[in-house]
């Protein structure tokens, strides 16, 4: 039977920023890139709470998938706007649901072809766990959950995440 | 001029999407908008002359063919097939083997049993890109890059794209285009790119000689004189006066033509104050336009050829990926969750 679970998003987007102030490469002159489209919406939510000096950065992977091949290119394809250099810049890259690890690999490349960053800290606000295909994990997540869970994340006014399916309520945070 | 040279659904696939580019003639309005659209995405919005390399179609060969002398065209799409991260092959066709009195279509196969994945053709015969696209292999693609004086698409795909982002939407715009109408495969493409774009006026201006018979059928107005032709005109096209398609006397002199329908300061100051001013290459000075002109504030020639890069990359793109779709969708197996 089908079960639906409505998040608190403006708690979660609290607890998240709260992780990322602590985390010991946060300053505020930090760059934050959300990688489109969940992704720009939690970064946008983050940028606001968390009070940073540089606009926000969005990526759009469309042209960095490793499908392209098997799917064609998304027709929504947008540029992606890194409105400053990465050069030695510290990086909070934001992803609304890490699963499978891919987007990430994209958005990782696609900032290597803007330079070379310092660093890049990986944030995820969901750790969808069981499904990842490559050796990607979230330096910082609000919630983790199991791959049997489905998430549908809409926004971006107003922004709301909901469970959908399955017996089980969402688990457990991140330590 | 009324030459049918292309069946419409030649370089359309089953699914009604772009398979080849060899013409405008036949295509519908979101053909071109996703164009548009998608050239748009290569371009970094802080930063319009900045043109990002991205990943797309690595491993794939795009072979260049050009029988016909070029330099932006075939710069810009070398360019854009770099950017798309391609293996690129140009061909010297002069001197290969068309020399040594191997055919056409017997290059082609040889170039296609090379891996090639697209062709870029450009050729002074009208219809050869498409007599390309007959004959090749099912997943190879052509680009028509100018064929004799039939169509130029990626030409008048990339002056769409630089109105519309410098002007706005085409829906609003009177157009003028200036010149050479009759040999110009550009201003052909243009006609039927600004037609599917649904521009609020087409123009042309130019000397009876160099205007086609019968101009209604291709839905312009015509003028034979700049000044009530530029009048309160948003966009001027100038085509170059292509000498080395004319037989027989068309003109006079190029002074006389200058001083006819050559785009002065004075002229240009009949179209409206923030008009454009096009000029799709190489730019004769002096003939059809003045240095003034090329040179000054209301001249977006050098951005044509910039956008032409992102337009390249789109339109490749979509060729690339519309095959994609197309054998995913003739595949049984549609349980693959999206990735990432």
């Amino acid at each position: 039977m089908t079960q639906t679970f409505n998040f608190d998003i403006n708690q979660l987007l609290d607890e998240l920023a709260e992780k990322i102030r602590r985390h010991p490469r946060f300053n505020h002159q930090i760059k934050l890139i959300g990688i489109r489209t969940g992704g720009e919406w939690i970064a946008q939510g983050l940028h606001q709470r968390l009070g940073l000096e540089n606009p926000l950065g969005v990526l759009d992977i469309s042209f960095y998938r490793d499908d392209f091949s098997k799917i064609g290119l998304n027709p929504a394809v947008q540029p992606s706007s890194i409105p400053w250099s990465v050069d030695d810049e510290s990086i909070f890259l934001v992803d609304d649901v890490l699963y499978t690890g891919r987007t990430t690999r994209a958005a990782m490349n696609e900032i290597f072809d803007y330079g070379r960053p310092a660093a890049i800290t990986l944030v995820a606000l969901v750790d969808r766990k069981g499904a990842r295909e490559l050796p990607i994990q979230p330096d910082i997540c609000a919630l983790q959950m199991q791959c049997h869970q489905t998430l549908k994340l809409t926004g971006p006014e107003p922004l709301t995440m909901t469970l959908l399916e399955d017996d089980s309520i969402p688990m457990a945070e991140t330590p | 001029m009324s030459a049918r040279l292309t069946p419409p659904n030649l370089q359309l696939n089953e699914q009604g999407k772009l398979k080849h580019f060899l013409t405008l003639e036949g295509l519908k309005q979101h053909h071109l908008v996703e164009i548009l659209d998608t050239a748009e995405s290569f371009i970094n919005p802080h930063n319009p002359n900045d043109i990002k390399k991205v990943p797309l179609l690595r491993g794939k060969t795009i072979m260049n063919l050009f029988f016909e002398p070029s330099t932006r065209t075939r710069t810009t799409f070398e360019i854009a097939e770099k950017r798309l991260s391609a293996d690129v092959v140009n061909l010297n066709i002069s001197a290969s083997a068309t020399k040594k009195g191997e055919s056409l279509l017997d290059t082609m196969w040889n170039l296609e049993a090379m891996q090639a994945d697209m062709f870029v053709i450009r050729h002074a015969e009208s219809g050869a890109a498409h007599f390309f696209a007959q004959h090749v292999a099912p997943h190879v693609h052509v680009l028509n890059a100018g064929d004799g004086q039939h169509a130029h698409p990626t030409q008048a795909m990339l002056d769409m794209f630089t109105i519309r982002k410098l002007k706005g939407d085409i829906y609003d715009l009177k157009v003028a285009i200036v010149g050479d109408i009759l040999h110009s495969r550009v201003a052909r493409s243009q006609i039927q790119a600004l037609s599917l774009m649904e521009a609020r006026e087409i123009r042309v201006i130019g000397p009876k000689t160099l205007i086609p018979p019968f101009p209604e059928s291709l839905g312009v107005h015509v003028y034979h004189d700049m000044e009530t032709g530029l009048d309160d005109v948003d966009v001027i096209i100038m085509l170059r006066l292509q000498n080395e398609r004319m037989q027989g006397a068309l003109l006079p002199s190029e002074r006389e033509y200058f001083n006819l329908y050559g785009l002065t300061e004075k002229r240009l100051a009949y179209a409206k104050p923030d008009a454009i001013v096009m000029h799709p290459g190489p730019i004769n000075r002096g003939v059809e336009i003045d240095s003034a002109v090329a040179d000054g504030p209301q001249s977006v020639i050098l951005q044509q050829v910039t956008f032409g890069i992102a337009v390249r990359m789109a339109v490749m793109s979509i060729i690339m990926s519309n095959a994609a779709q197309l054998a995913q969708s003739q595949t049984t197996d549609d349980t693959e969750e999206r990735p990432a």
